[in-house]
């Protein structure tokens, strides 16, 4: 017991119960992570069969949405073009905290073979990006192990963290 | 197909040594072989001045006054069938004769034949718009103008069709850059961030291929990962696949890799 006066409520005490939310919250975002639907390139048709019956995302809390506004998690498939990357910021900017970015496919990692004047190279160079997969394009499957790594990854975070977007800059 | 030579030391060296390569000229043959070409020839030189023609690959092509562009391409179809405009573009020839070859490829459904009509215009003459001719050339035109700069007259919106508004420069252009100049280096940066983000954001990676395995803090093979700032050791063992804590998750059922059935036979 504590020998002087503890607010709980204010202080941010009751470590306990505070960890048992975090526990929550969290089992609660990592399985209903809607995704943005990103398709931008022939990744985006991986990331729709994964969306599909045969690989079936929405046993993973996985649906996908077309509004950043209802959206936590931006899959971003494909090459990401000059011209198209203040959208993609609008977009990211547009999305409720907390979010997270999947950077799928060597396109939306590095720019991949289009090393080219219009290619953004690699789209971390616009949003933060929490997990990298590679391939080209990865299978449903390596889809599905990404979102379950950002699961873990959410799930190993506090729930109740001050609300400091993530910014490159 | 090119034959095979190692890649391992690609980042080294080029291995493209074809890469200069200058394909043979398709042989030409001379207008009077063809019928119908003949005809269309003849027809065309009563009313303008034809500078070069011939076949090849049994297209006509046909080689006019860049002024003429409007008449010419009238008279073809109007008179000789050649109902549709398939292709416009430009050819830059800046460096060997400072200027564009602009061509038009034309096709008549009813005689069943193509020609392809070819005007040269200086590096900073216009050309006049075909729009009212033939729809289809609105957004070629707009594409010519876009990836050449070449000016289009008369046209009714002439934009960038395909590289943003506010872009310096024309990508498809001998002298540009395939990986851009540095305006196009920073565009992105630039325009969402502003200037004086470059050097925190810093400038493109462009070698995608790099691969570092002895950095495990941004490289890691699947089923081979470590904790980050871990350092490398080649015989790591292979973890199994995991991907949920020790403990489990809460009414989740975790993946147990020994448990699992691998499927070998896709016929099963
Ligand atoms: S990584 Fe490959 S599959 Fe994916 S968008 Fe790029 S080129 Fe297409």
């Amino acid at each position: 017991m504590a020998q002087h006066q503890v607010n709980y409520l204010k202080d941010g005490g009751l470590p306990v119960a505070l960890t048992s939310i975090d526990k929550v919250v969290n089992w609660g975002r990592s399985n209903s992570l809607w995704a943005l639907t990103y398709g931008l390139a022939c990744c985006g048709i991986e990331m729709m069969a994964s969306g599909a019956s045969r690989y079936d995302f929405d046993r993973f809390g996985t649906i996908f949405r077309a509004s950043p506004r209802q959206a936590d998690v931006m899959i971003v498939a494909g090459t990401l073009t000059k011209k198209h990357a203040e959208f993609i910021r609008r977009l990211y900017d547009q999305m409720t905290e907390p979010k997270w970015v999947i950077s799928m496919g060597s396109c939306a990692n590095t720019g991949g073979m289009f090393n080219t004047y219009a290619t953004v190279q690699g789209v971390d160079r616009v949003i933060p990006v929490d997990l990298y997969l590679p391939g080209c394009a990865p299978r449903p499957e390596s889809l599905q192990y990404a979102v379950m790594m950002l699961q873990k990854k959410i799930r190993s975070e506090k729930a109740i963290k001050a609300q400091k977007p993530k910014r490159l800059m | 197909m090119r034959s095979y030579t190692p890649k391992d030391d690609v980042q080294k060296k080029s291995y493209y040594t074809d890469r200069y390569w200058v394909a043979p000229q398709v042989p030409k043959s001379d207008v009077s072989e063809d019928a119908v070409f003949a005809a269309d020839h003849a027809e065309l030189r009563a009313h303008f001045e034809i500078l070069e023609a011939y076949i090849q690959r049994d297209q006509m092509v046909v080689y006019i006054h860049p002024k003429d562009n409007y008449a010419v391409l009238e008279f073809l179809r109007d008179h000789c069938g050649y109902t549709q405009l398939s292709e416009l573009s430009a050819i830059d020839w800046i460096a060997q004769r400072g200027g564009f070859e602009v061509f038009y490829q034309m096709l008549s459904m009813t005689k069943r034949k193509r020609i392809r009509v070819k005007c040269f215009i200086g590096e900073n003459e216009a050309i006049n718009s075909v729009e009212k001719l033939f729809r289809s050339a609105d957004w070629s035109e707009r594409e010519m103008y876009d990836m050449f700069g070449i000016k289009v007259n008369n046209h009714p919106f002439l934009k960038r069709i395909l590289m943003p508004d506010d872009w310096e420069g024309f990508p498809l252009r001998k002298t540009y850059p395939l990986q851009g100049d540095e305006f196009a280096a920073w565009y992105e940066v630039d325009r969402i961030f502003g200037k004086e983000a470059r050097d925190i954001i810093g400038p493109e990676i462009r070698d995608a291929a790099r691969v570092d395995r002895y950095d495990t803090e941004r490289f890691a093979r699947l089923g081979y990962e470590v904790p980050k700032g871990t350092p490398f050791d080649p015989n790591q063992p292979k973890t199994s696949l995991a991907y949920q804590e020790e403990g489990g998750v809460f009414l989740i059922e975790g993946f147990d890799e020994e448990k699992s059935t691998i499927i070998s036979d896709r016929k099963r």
